[in-house]
């Protein structure tokens, strides 16, 4: 980097000087790495208003995607594909992951909670790939073909261990005081745990479906041979189901240009989607954490 | 624990009726040993999946590097050889990067500064696979192609990594996109061991005359090195299974190349290229052992990680998001 401090008269001086610059240089530094880090979301932001914005009209919202070679159409299929998904990967996802969380919160000895909560993590770094290929042999062999089950199913388990844990981690801030004041007046443990303990923190507990729901719907790879895909309505669950991952990567890989910019519109749509289920959960959290 | 409310009161009280409970508490413990259950369906059905391909090629099937549909046959080598080089190049990319931040965040900036920058990373977090994938093929990858890499060969070429012809998909893209993609959780766990630091720690440096940097680097890095060594493998968990992104941007090419400017491919991208049409069962199953290869890998990783920002940082700390 800078020349080393040339031998001075006072040395020490100098060798002051040097290492304050050198500390200023280092906080510098940091600063830019900080900003390098914050840049892709506001290139990605960017780009996708840029190419996005102009692609997003009526018939996106409206119209099934037209065959190949013709302009125009839209996605409408897959936006309620994605929401048909992520209602069935909640509906596993949600209770065994809340339950899962009661259990660990409220019942079990640390040493089994230590356990699960070390499995629930390692899980959570399971390749979404992975649960594709999992499902895959587990619903879509057997009844021979690719299903919107199948998609909600894969998304579903992913749910699971997210759930979980901010489940456990809300269900434990819960002052212990509620429960005893629950035992002393005699009523069941389920009813505490149900009515008093989960009633206390039922807002944590939603906001970590939501954001174990936004980290899902954006995901592509589980659902490549689950969902499948498809460029019509979805007439039957045990059918092939159109989502917004799977159509943005569809048409980002097509040699269309038009393709290409519904591909920006949908990534659009997908994202004011995420963020707007992030930034809501910001915005309740940030109330709890005042009152 | 209700018991001794029966015993005290009047025998007109109805029993207390003890299986609600008890049921409720086995369907709860039942949810939470679906973890367990679901680590074992992971493991059963990757195994199962895959037994034709290790039945015929045995060991030697992760270190053949012909990957042949046409003449059934299959070798992992080049795609271990890809996600291991492309999480790699993440990981040199992001942790500095993701280091730097996370102490930017702790010891530096301002604390009115701090929250918005760790909403926006955290945003960051958020962004779909898919959508850093499409961004990656239109906005970054002719970038990289017309003014990066060209510069990057004339002043590197005389190594081999930068040499030959520049495609813009390629390995070092690869690695890129995936470094961005893991620096968010680099960043905010980094910042969890950070924060875990005690003060005193930093007070007894400043009290011998240290500068603001040589605080960071004798008190608090040597201090958190474990931990932030357990961020790193952690990110690099995360880098070995991201799928879509990469797939966009890597060019999806079986070859094992010195060059990083050449596209590679990786365990991940072959499975979400090759798995719906794979067309004999060997094929199928080949595909399944890349799958178990991935999962092994990963979890291997990722308990290690769990294990090393466990034991440091006490309970809870070491949670992923």
């Amino acid at each position: 980097m800078e020349p080393r401090p040339p031998p001075s008269p006072q040395p020490t001086a100098a060798v002051a000087a040097w290492r304050r610059w050198k500390s200023r240089a280092m906080s510098l530094t940091m600063g830019l790495c900080t900003l390098a880090v914050m840049a892709p979301l506001f290139f990605v932001l960017y780009f996708l208003l840029r190419e996005g914005a102009s692609a997003l009209d009526w018939n996106f919202f409206t119209q099934l995607p037209k065959p190949t070679g013709e302009t125009g159409g839209g996605m409408a299929n897959a936006l309620v594909g994605t929401m048909v998904l992520l209602t069935m990967a909640g509906l596993i996802g949600v209770p065994v992951g809340v339950l899962g969380g009661i259990y660990l919160a409220e019942y079990g000895s640390d040493r089994v909670n230590r356990l699960i909560r070390f499995w629930a993590d390692v899980l959570n770094g399971v390749p979404s790939i992975v649960w594709g290929m999992v499902v895959y042999a587990l619903l879509v062999v057997p009844f021979k073909t690719f299903s919107a089950y199948a998609g909600g199913a894969a998304l579903g388990l992913m749910m699971i261990p997210l759930v979980m844990r901010t489940t456990e981690e809300v269900l434990i801030l819960v002052p212990q005081s509620y429960r005893e004041a629950g035992l002393a007046l005699g009523i069941a443990r389920w009813k505490i745990v149900t009515v008093i303990v989960m009633k206390t923190a039922l807002k944590g507990i939603v906001t970590g479906v939501l954001v174990a729901f936004a980290r899902v719907a954006g995901e592509t790879a589980p659902l490549l041979f689950t969902a499948l895909g498809n460029n019509f309505w979805n007439r039957n669950l045990a059918e092939p189901i159109a989502a917004m991952p799977l159509q943005i990567f569809a048409y980002a890989i097509s040699p269309y240009d038009d393709w290409h910019r519904q591909a920006w519109a949908g990534a659009l749509a997908l994202m004011v989607l995420i963020l707007g289920l992030n930034l809501f959960v910001r915005l309740v959290s940030r109330d709890r954490a005042k009152s | 624990m209700s018991k001794p409310i029966s015993e005290s009161t009047p025998p007109a009280q109805r029993p207390v009726r003890r299986w609600p409970d008890v049921s409720f508490r086995l369907v709860a413990l039942l949810a939470a040993l679906s973890v367990v259950a679901l680590i074992v369906l992971v493991g059963w059905e990757l195994y199962s999946g895959s037994r034709l391909a290790v039945a015929k090629f045995g060991p030697g099937f992760l270190v053949h590097s012909r990957w042949d549909p046409v003449s059934d046959e299959y070798g992992a080598l080049p795609f271990i050889a890809g996600t291991l080089v492309s999480s790699l190049i993440a990981l040199v990319i992001a942790v500095p990067l993701g280091v730097a931040t996370a102490l930017f965040l702790t010891e530096m900036a301002p604390v009115r500064l701090r929250q918005p920058v760790i909403t926006v990373i955290e945003l960051l977090a958020a962004v779909p696979s898919v959508i850093f994938g499409l961004w990656g093929i239109f906005v970054m990858i002719p970038f990289l192609r017309d003014h990066v890499f060209p510069v990057m060969q004339s002043v590197l070429g005389f190594l081999p990594f930068f040499r030959g012809p520049i495609y813009g998909v390629s390995m070092l893209a690869g690695g890129l996109i995936v470094a961005i993609m893991i620096l968010p959780i680099i960043t905010s766990v980094s910042r969890e061991i950070l924060r875990s630091v005690p003060n005193l720690q930093r007070e007894a440096a400043y009290a011998l005359g240290a500068t603001h940097w040589e605080v960071i680097r004798i008190a608090v890095l040597s201090y958190a090195r474990r931990g932030l060594f357990g961020a790193a493998v952690l990110g690099l968990g995360r880098a070995l299974g991201e799928t879509m992104a990469v797939t966009m941007v890597i060019g999806n090419r079986p070859d094992i190349s010195l060059s990083l400017f050449a596209p590679g491919y990786t365990l991940a991208s072959v499975i979400a290229n090759e798995f719906a049409e794979a067309t004999s069962d060997l094929y199928l199953n080949s595909l399944f052992e890349l799958g178990l290869v991935l999962v092994v890998l990963t979890i291997a990783v990722n308990a290690l990680a769990q294990l090393m920002l466990r034991t440091l940082a006490g309970p809870g700390t070491g949670k992923v998001n």
